[in-house]
């Protein structure tokens, strides 16, 4: 009883150190340890996904060579809204604990979630034009993901907009929670709109709907790259904006000294 | 490789895509530079060095 008393203590105390990480000095020491492995992973896998993709792999019968888009496309695609998902974990941290390295982790991943998703508009344009015509439609899963843009750059403008870091942050993070909305229609606009143009999931745990084997373990290489670059950049850029919240302060110490 | 009438559909992709993605990892990498350079001058005026 005892022991099992014990062993529950221990769960308790390893849960909770992830809220060790909240202090800026902790994150910096982790941070810059994993940070090279996770860049040369990313590097690895991606190189590896895109170039077994690219040139390994032969054309579909429905989409011709464009079915090499979809390397890009759909990493890009999940990733753009993963990193929304990320940033609204984030800024409810930021808003309930009140740690700052969530919040900055959130600014952080903002850049690399708009890139991801211009990523996914630009190569979802380029394939539409050959495979429906069209390079944009007004499709539910397109114009969603056109509403999530416009939310990155809204949520990347309000923080260079805001002065006060923290009212900065505690406004970025309601316009998160709004934005989220978005983020889930882009997800599953597809399921319950059907008449857009835009193709139902491509990965799916069912055989029949998911791409075939021979394009399926390429994607999965090159959606492994996309989920570690995105890692290693929001390490990267979370440590930048520490630093600099800590320069700021320095040279306001300096001011006042 | 023969990409037949695709190959400048597939190109402009990856151009594209790749290009974004370098431009982004170079920002930040610039940012990162410039940030603990200006910390680094900083710290060694005031002689403190924490994070």
């Amino acid at each position: 009883m005892l022991s099992l008393a014990a062993k529950v203590v221990c769960t308790y105390r390893g849960a909770m150190s992830i809220w060790e990480y909240a202090n800026p000095k902790k994150f910096m020491q982790a941070s810059g340890t994993v940070l090279p492995w996770v860049a040369v992973l990313s590097a690895i896998c991606l190189f590896g996904g895109l170039i077994w993709g690219f040139f390994f792999t032969p054309d579909a019968i429905n989409f011709g060579a464009t079915v090499k888009i979809i390397y890009l496309h759909v990493p890009a695609a999940m990733m753009a809204i993963n990193a929304w998902a990320m940033m609204l974990v984030a800024s409810l941290i930021w808003l309930v604990r009140r740690h700052h390295v969530s919040a900055l982790a959130a600014k952080a991943a903002a850049p690399v979630g708009l890139t991801m998703t211009l990523i996914a508009l630009l190569t979802g344009a380029i394939w539409g034009q050959p495979m429906w015509g069209t390079w944009w439609a007004w499709d539910p899963r397109l114009t969603s993901f056109l509403i999530l843009t416009l939310f990155y750059l809204g949520y990347l403008a309000l923080w260079q907009a805001v002065e006060n870091p923290d009212t900065a942050a505690d406004l970025t993070s309601v316009l998160c929670i709004v934005g989220s909305v978005f983020a889930l229609l882009s997800r599953y606009a597809v399921n319950f709109w059907t008449q857009g143009l835009h193709q139902g999931a491509s990965l799916s745990l069912d055989k029949k709907e998911n791409v075939s084997d021979v394009y399926y373990l390429p994607l999965l290489l090159c959606i492994a790259g996309f989920v570690l670059l995105f890692l290693s950049l929001v390490l990267l850029r979370t440590r930048t904006e520490i630093r600099s919240r800590r320069l700021a302060a320095l040279r306001l110490r300096e001011r006042l000294a | 490789m023969d990409m037949g009438k695709y190959t400048q559909v597939v190109m402009w992709s990856y151009a594209g895509s790749i290009a974004l993605i370098l431009a982004l990892i170079v920002v930040s990498l610039w940012q990162s530079a410039r940030t603990r350079r200006a910390l680094r001058e900083v710290e060694g005026r005031i002689g403190k060095t924490d994070v």
